[in-house]
């Protein structure tokens, strides 16, 4: 008992000896997992510029990121999709969404005895996936890759099982270049599949396409290019096929960010220009116009434009594309609307 | 009831019966609690879709519309699989360690079976997805062309899919049931096996003997496993195939309850979304109950019978039997 009490007294003493503790900043948010890797590293460089702030982030998904900003039980959250005119209305308050980064989706499968990068149009894409198109040597796949010898093979799709921002994007190009897919699957987080095997995370998907000759699955980028997969290039509505690369994908965000809404709630997806990847897509950052807290936004505001310009710069290693300059000026200019 | 005799210590007595009975309804207030709260969050969707909810197929979480049924039918597809293909062994195990295997490897054995049960279910599924799929597709790519006719074998081979999820489900439910069959065996009195021989018995009629004796406790261990089934989600999810359809083949992809909550609750977004998957988390506990419910029925009756039966043939029963 008086150990207790003595270690007690101990522990008093040093927290109040401490300045740190009675001053250290703690922001918590939580939402998509797409971002993840790239946030953790902006919050541990921004933690060792600013040793009294530390930004704690939950990737539970999304929806889940929405969701608690709405309930205010944390200070920001994020989203790969932006959030629905529903949403906006549940919210306690204006929600500012804040592009971060730029990310690319990926057709990979698994086709026997074909080694070439295979070329997809966004309707023969399409129609794969609503299983249409069932055999690899369908002449719809054959006339886009001439001189490919494809086998006969049935045509298995793979898609993500659990709500994903990656799906989000996948089946958001899919219902722009298809009225079809639109109808019959449409647009959310996860969908309601019409043919094919659902796997587990990105790391699900590669392992279904992997194994089973004739998959075809998508994953982001930085996963087809840390495990080295190989993934198709997409037409774009130029009529070009693009391989999707870190540049392809900040090109497409360039044309986009010249008609930027206000609100930053676009879709880049199939946008126009040249050397364009078409199945790309920025992730939000949310944060409320007006906090609660003018301290905590204070430090919030000062992290998102360290972010927007200095922390882009460790975007490229872990797989994103960085934004253009103007939408980070665009962005910049939105931030004065925070109320700190 | 008898009274336990007025003494000093009685005050004692009550303060301990009271004490460990409400520990007791503790636990009763804890699952009122638990579908409670599963039914007031789930009743936008209850009020939507009423009992169409669990015959409808229909799982789209972009128009709006849900109906449980392949969920349902997947949980209990794969579930009573398992248990099919999980009890034979799991049983074999139990009476080979209580009654046949030597005594040097008796421990390290039951030690073994025990540890299969603390492996964490991711892992079971990591090894599923890289191992178990494979071995399957393989012999989903062999089967003849003739038995594939059959519903039953139908499709195309994945892999994955419900022949996978109950091979899995089999693996993860054998350490339960093989241990507690095991104990089972081991509480059974000696002088059962010992009468036995002496009728002149050979050493499996004994151990039939043995295991007529304990049936009750093995009924037990089997509904053990299948409640663990019934739940298993992380295993399932990644090698089911995650399609939610009513399929009778094994080789078919297809869904489970538990799988589906875990899967699409984090980016549930929509009111009438979340509480759909809530409304899975619910009928999911309804059935769990009832299936509890007939188990325990069906001891009830096993032993009930047996009694019966004891009864007519010895008037006197034995002084096991009495305890």
């Amino acid at each position: 008992m008086k150990t207790i009490r003595l270690a007690a007294v101990v522990l008093g003493a040093v927290l109040a000896a401490s300045p740190a503790f009675a001053q250290k900043q703690q922001i918590n948010g939580a939402g998509a997992t797409f971002p993840y890797p790239i946030y953790s590293k902006w919050f541990s460089e921004y933690n060792k510029l600013h040793p009294d702030v530390e930004i704690n982030y939950q990737s539970i998904g999304s929806g889940g990121g929405i969701r608690q900003l709405s309930n205010q039980t944390v200070f920001f959250g994020a989203t790969d999709g932006p959030m629905t005119q529903e949403q906006i209305l549940a919210a306690p308050g204006k929600v500012l969404h804040l592009p971060t980064v730029l990310g690319g989706v990926v057709p990979i499968y698994n086709i026997p005895g074909v080694d070439a990068e295979l070329k997809f149009s966004g309707k023969v894409l399409a129609d794969i996936i609503l299983g249409k198109v069932a055999k690899w040597n369908d002449s719809a796949i054959a006339g886009l890759n001439p001189g490919v010898k494809l086998p006969g093979t049935d045509v298995t799709v793979a898609h993500r099982s659990d709500g994903s921002g990656t799906t989000y994007i996948f089946v958001d190009y899919l219902s722009k270049v298809s009225p079809d897919f639109k109808q019959k699957v449409g647009i959310a987080t996860s969908v309601n599949w019409p043919v094919g095997v659902g796997g587990k995370g990105n790391e699900g998907v590669a392992g279904l396409v992997k194994q089973t000759p004739g998959a075809i699955g998508y994953v982001e980028l930085i996963y087809a290019l840390q495990n080295k997969l190989d993934y198709g290039s997409v037409q774009n509505i130029g009529g070009e096929f693009v391989r999707c690369t870190i540049d392809s994908v900040t090109a497409a965000a360039a044309v986009a960010a010249t008609q930027m809404p206000k609100d930053f709630r676009v879709s880049i997806t199939n946008a126009p220009g040249k050397g364009v990847y078409p199945i790309s897509s920025f992730t939000w950052l949310l944060l409320l116009e007006s906090p609660g807290d003018r301290a905590k936004a204070r430090v919030m505001v000062d992290f998102v434009k360290w972010a927007l310009t200095e922390g882009q710069k460790y975007a490229k290693d872990l797989g994103y594309a960085p934004l253009p300059a103007n939408v980070v000026q665009l962005e910049l200019e939105a931030l004065k609307r925070i109320k700190i | 009831m008898t009274k336990p005799p007025s003494s000093p210590r009685s005050a004692d007595d009550r303060l301990f019966r009271l004490g460990t009975g409400f520990f007791a309804f503790l636990v009763v207030l804890l699952v009122a609690a638990i579908g409670y709260e599963l039914f007031n969050n789930s009743r936008l969707s209850i009020a939507k879709f009423g009992l169409a909810f669990w015959r409808t197929k229909t799982w789209d979480p972009v128009a709006g519309n849900f109906g449980a049924l392949p969920f349902i039918w997947g949980t209990l597809y794969s579930s009573f699989l398992a248990l099919l293909i999980s009890t034979p062994i799991a049983i074999g195990i139990a009476i080979f360690l209580s009654e046949l295997a030597p005594r040097a490897i008796r421990t390290p054995l039951a030690f073994l079976t025990e540890l299969l049960a603390a492996i964490p279910s991711i892992v079971y599924g990591l090894w599923g997805i890289f191992v178990l799929v494979p071995i399957v597709r393989g012999l989903e790519t062999h089967t003849p062309d003739w038995l594939k006719k059959f519903p039953l074998f139908s499709g195309p081979p994945l892999g994955v899919g419900m022949l996978s999820a109950g091979l899995i489900l089999a693996i993860m439910v054998i350490p339960f049931t093989s241990s507690v069959a095991r104990e089972v065996l081991r509480a059974v009195p000696p002088t059962q096996r010992e009468a036995a021989y002496a009728l002149g018995a050979t050493r499996w009629e004994a151990i039939q003997a043995a295991l007529r004796y304990g049936r009750k406790g093995i009924y037990g261990a089997i509904i053990l496993g299948l409640g663990r089934a019934i739940g298993e989600t992380m295993a399932v999810t990644m090698v089911i195939g995650n399609n939610p359809q009513v399929s009778a083949s094994l080789f078919a992809p297809q869904y489970s309850m538990a799988a589906v909550i875990a899967n699409e609750f984090t980016e549930a977004a929509d009111d009438l979304y979340l509480s759909a998957l809530v409304e899975i988390g619910l009928v999911l506990f309804v059935i769990t109950l009832v299936i509890n419910a007939l188990s325990r029925l069906l001891i009830w009756s096993v032993s009930r019978e047996v009694k019966v039966k004891e009864r007519k043939a010895a008037p006197a029963p034995l002084p096991e039997e009495a305890a």
